[in-house]
């Protein structure tokens, strides 16, 4: 490795790289930050709900928070931090030397912090920030908007460019760029996941950019796309929203089901059961998700056969899924079992992922979502499947992958303690929103009647733990990688199968160079 | 005692007596429902959750005996099988016939939800930020309109008074039902889509826009029930309760009646002069429960504009009158003319005048709003 191959010097080597690490490094780093700056949002929201009463903020501002909150967290932290383990790890795990596109790579990347820039500055506008929800409903974030919905529209338009050009960046390189000899059925389960999870964005974000065109054609051109007024359809404005947004739950999570494939295997030290149907199980989820969109829309009023049919499809997706936890539990049953961080973090993931499927399945039987929609209820569902899934997942594939990265080990004992406070926290702050949302508190308001004033309390309490044990995990990060023990062996985990695990630690500028041999044996695990 | 073990511990305490110390004190379950479709639901939602418990209990009892035995510590080797088609199939085929279980209730709960024909009254709720109006629809044309509205006070909402039992939950006027009775509801609203819910009722249907969404229920029991907007609908989406009263025919009937005299009351009302005294007095009730939410307490403004020192109160009476009747368009500040009754809006527009230092003087006659809104 002479001088000439290494990383650029300074700024410019973060500004100009076109180095797969280099930019799944900044893309693990700033989703973090997202991550705690929509986690600042949620402790706002959660301090103003300490108590019944308006005390910290006022209502408008409060759902300035939960938007914030819900944007930053899903688009900000979640989606590119699975994309940054996607550029680290898929080259190393197909056996090619970078990604197909390096170039848009870079530029994918470097356009994410100007929108998020942008949308943050929403708050220091004249009218506040958006305050409609994540979800955005017309009219209310069209003709009863602030002035700032416009910065609010761009932002997704450019972060949703940023989506398009990575998924086309990892389907390119996972269709093009394999070793010699690893077929599509001998790629780790991770390279799968988010081959399929590229499509679904590919498939899925020009709709997003579609139902935010529209709101700006509304807004400033005059049209009438969700106004009833002018002849428009606010429902309308629903269904291209959740066409969007139903598969964009899968795109967040199927990256997390790879994750966890790896994961759990290499600390079984087991091969991983069913390899073949999790793949179509994958694939079968992401199919199904283009037909349930409109199951987050039970009481719009659609058409009897049309709720029935929604139904049916979204009870489907309960097959593929269980078929999913039933093989992880089945890679674990007669394994060697250890349980370092990355392995607590899955199991963690694999108890409180299938509690959330669980809320999910009620969810899914209409006449039952009539009293659920729109409660508490929805929101600790998905805060089960949404943190307890894809972030425990990304935080075990930091801590299982770090070493590879920095070529140095983390605190084990400093990981656990990371991972029985998230835990602990995690299920103190949302298992008591299940009782607030069945008792019939709905999401979304600041404030509350007195009898959900005990769980709430509670609620915060969790959330406040939960969110203080994330300083714990960048504390540990920033010790491993300057301190940390430095780590000999390619190979960190006894029971680790992969491509990744046959290059040094930490992994070199450029890997694979020359592509490896793929052996029948070491291959998908 | 290592970490594990206390970790461990303080996992099952928790699990152990939170539901117990839950239970003392608050309800944890959904509403069991006063309705036959409420009912329904409840048996329908109780029958997925033990349908879930069950398989959870299965699933987390095979991965904690791998986790407690099959570990690594125990010196234990690990087998290397990893694939059977027999079982793949076994569990595709077991899940799947458990969901057609569950959906064969689950439809003809939903055929009942949407079964809204033959309803004898017919009440259409309209979504106003952040009030509800309803209107009885009567066939001679003759109906009974009234809004809504949250009759929780600032100061308790900003915790200077202390809270009462219904916080949140109460309203100035309830809709009231006959028991017994099918009630059909028709949906809609005014400006942004709210959505209606009472939870004991079983009733949730979003009002929209351009749409109307019906619903019905058949309350069994005389009662009171709550419930909340349950759409986000712009700042106050929180402060939108709905309370419905069932009560018994007889006593629906004499209510109905006296809503319409208070109708006709209220048109003869607005021919006569009121004194100064009488329209600041009831101006000051009517803004505490339309305006103080969004214009302050003090008229010191707040999502709408201040009321004190404010151009339009100190300035000409049309042009308050035009506000107050017709509203600002594009902006939450709503056209009250259709909400309040001439002698209200007269009242309240005398009441900001006169009130936070505003003293002009001016006296508005319900005379006046009437002239104003026929131009």
């Amino acid at each position: 490795m002479g001088a000439h191959h290494g990383p650029a010097k300074g700024m410019s080597r973060w500004l100009l790289t076109t180095n797969h690490k280099d930019i799944g490094t900044m893309y693990l780093w700033f989703s973090f930050a997202m991550f705690i700056l929509g986690g600042a949002f949620a402790m706002v929201i959660r301090a103003e709900l300490f108590q019944p009463g308006m005390q910290l903020v006022e209502p408008g501002f409060f759902n300035q928070m939960t938007t914030l909150h819900g944007l930053v967290m899903v688009f900000g932290a979640i989606m590119p931090s699975f994309v940054g383990l996607a550029n680290w790890m898929i080259p190393m795990m197909i056996g090619a030397p970078d990604m197909a596109l390096p170039r848009m790579n870079n530029w994918s990347f470097w356009i994410l912090p100007p929108s998020f820039l942008m949308l943050a500055s929403t708050l220091f506008m004249e009218g506040g920030a958006p305050a409609f929800g994540w979800t955005f409903y017309a009219p209310l974030s069209t003709t009863y908007a602030p002035p700032s919905v416009t910065f609010f529209i761009f932002a997704i338009h450019i972060l949703g460019v940023s989506s398009i050009m990575g998924s086309i960046n990892i389907i390119a390189t996972v269709m093009n760029m394999r070793a010699p000899g690893m077929s599509y059925m001998k790629m780790p389960l991770f390279v799968w996941t988010w081959l399929i999870t590229a499509f679904l964005l590919v498939a899925v974000m020009p709709v997003l950019a579609g139902a935010v065109t529209m709101m700006l054609m509304d807004i400033h051109f005059g049209t009438s796309f969700f106004s009833a007024a002018g002849g428009g359809d606010p429902v309308l404005f629903q269904h291209v929203f959740w066409f969007f947004g139903h598969p964009e739950v899968y795109i967040i999570i199927l990256p997390a089901f790879g994750v966890v494939s790896q994961i759990i295997p290499a600390f079984s030290r087991k091969p991983l059961f069913g390899y073949a149907s999790m793949v179509y199980a994958t694939a079968s989820i992401a199919l199904l998700s283009f037909i349930v969109w409109a199951h987050h829309m039970y009481t719009v009023g659609m058409p009897v056969a049309g709720e029935l049919f929604f139904m049916y499809a979204t009870m489907l997706i309960a097959v593929p899924t269980g078929v999913k936890v039933f093989n992880w539990i089945t890679t674990m049953w007669r394994g060697a079992l250890s349980f370092e961080t990355p392995m607590l973090f899955c199991l963690g993931f694999l108890v409180l992922f299938t509690l959330g499927g669980f809320t999910g399945l009620m969810l899914s039987i209409a006449p039952a979502d009539f009293q659920y929609h729109d409660t508490y209820f929805v929101v600790a569902h998905f805060h089960y499947v949404m943190v307890a899934g894809a972030v425990f997942s990304m935080t075990a594939a930091v801590y299982y992958w770090i070493p590879k990265w920095t070529g140095r080990m983390y605190s084990e004992s400093m990981g656990r303690i990371h991972f029985w406070v998230s835990f602990i926290g995690f299920n103190i702050a949302f298992f008591p929103q299940h009782f607030v949302g069945l008792a019939g508190m709905p999401r979304r308001i600041p404030d509350y009647s007195l009898q959900f004033a005990d769980f709430n309390m509670m609620s915060s309490i969790g959330a406040f733990i939960y969110g203080a044990s994330q300083l714990l995990f960048l504390y540990n990060v920033i010790v491993t990688i300057v301190a940390g023990e430095k780590v000999g062996e390619d190979k960190i985990w006894d029971g680790a199968e992969g491509l990744e695990w046959t290059v040094p630690c930490p992994a070199p500028y450029h890997t694979f160079e020359v592509p490896p041999k793929i052996d029948a044996v070491s291959a998908h695990a | 005692m290592n970490f594990k073990t206390v970790a461990k511990a303080c996992v099952v305490s928790l699990l152990v007596s939170g539901p117990t110390w839950a239970l003392a004190q608050n309800q944890i379950n959904m509403a069991k429902g006063v309705t036959e479709v409420g009912a329904q639901i409840y048996g329908l939602h109780m029958l997925i959750f033990w349908i879930c418990a069950v398989i959870g209990v299965a699933v987390f009892a095979v991965m904690f005996y791998s986790i407690i035995y099959h570990r690594k510590s125990r010196g234990v080797t690990p087998a290397q099988f990893h694939d059977s088609t027999q079982v793949e199939i076994i569990w595709t085929i077991i899940p799947f016939l458990i969901l057609i279980g569950m959906a064969v209730p689950a439809t003809s709960t939903l055929l009942e939800v949407y079964n809204t024909d033959d309803a004898e009254i017919d009440i259409l709720i309209t979504g106003y930020q952040w009030k509800w109006k309803y209107e009885y629809l009567d066939e001679q044309g003759d109906n009974v309109v009234f809004f809504s509205n949250l009759a929780t006070s600032q100061e308790e909402i900003y915790n200077t008074d202390a809270k009462g039992a219904n916080y949140l939950l109460s309203v100035d006027e309830p809709m009231v039902i006959p028991v017994d009775t099918k009630v059909r509801f028709l949906v809609t609203a005014n400006d942004v889509i709210h959505s209606w819910w009472v939870p004991e009722l079983a009733v949730k249907r979003d009002a929209i826009p351009g749409f109307i969404n019906e619903a019905w229920t058949k309350v069994p029991t005389e009662g009171v029930y709550r419930g909340q907007c349950t759409e986000l609908c712009g700042a106050y989406h929180g402060f939108m309760p709905i309370e419905v009263h069932a009560v018994s025919r007889e006593e629906y009937d004499a209510w109905l009646a006296a809503k319409r005299s208070e109708k006709v009351a209220q048109t003869a009302a607005a021919q006569q002069a009121l004194g100064f005294e009488e329209l600041m007095a009831s101006g000051e009730a009517v803004y505490r429960a339309q305006c103080s939410a969004c214009h302050g307490a003090q008229g010191e403004g707040g999502v709408g504009n201040a009321i004190a020192g404010s151009a339009i109160a100190l300035g000409e009476v049309a042009k308050h009158l035009e506000v107050g009747i017709k509203g600002v368009a594009g902006t939450a500040m709503q056209a009250f003319g259709g909400q309040l009754s001439d002698v209200d809006m007269a009242a309240v527009i005398t009441y900001q005048r006169n009130a936070f230092g505003n003293n002009t003087g001016d006296i508005v006659q319900p005379a006046d709003v009437v002239n104003h809104k026929q131009g």
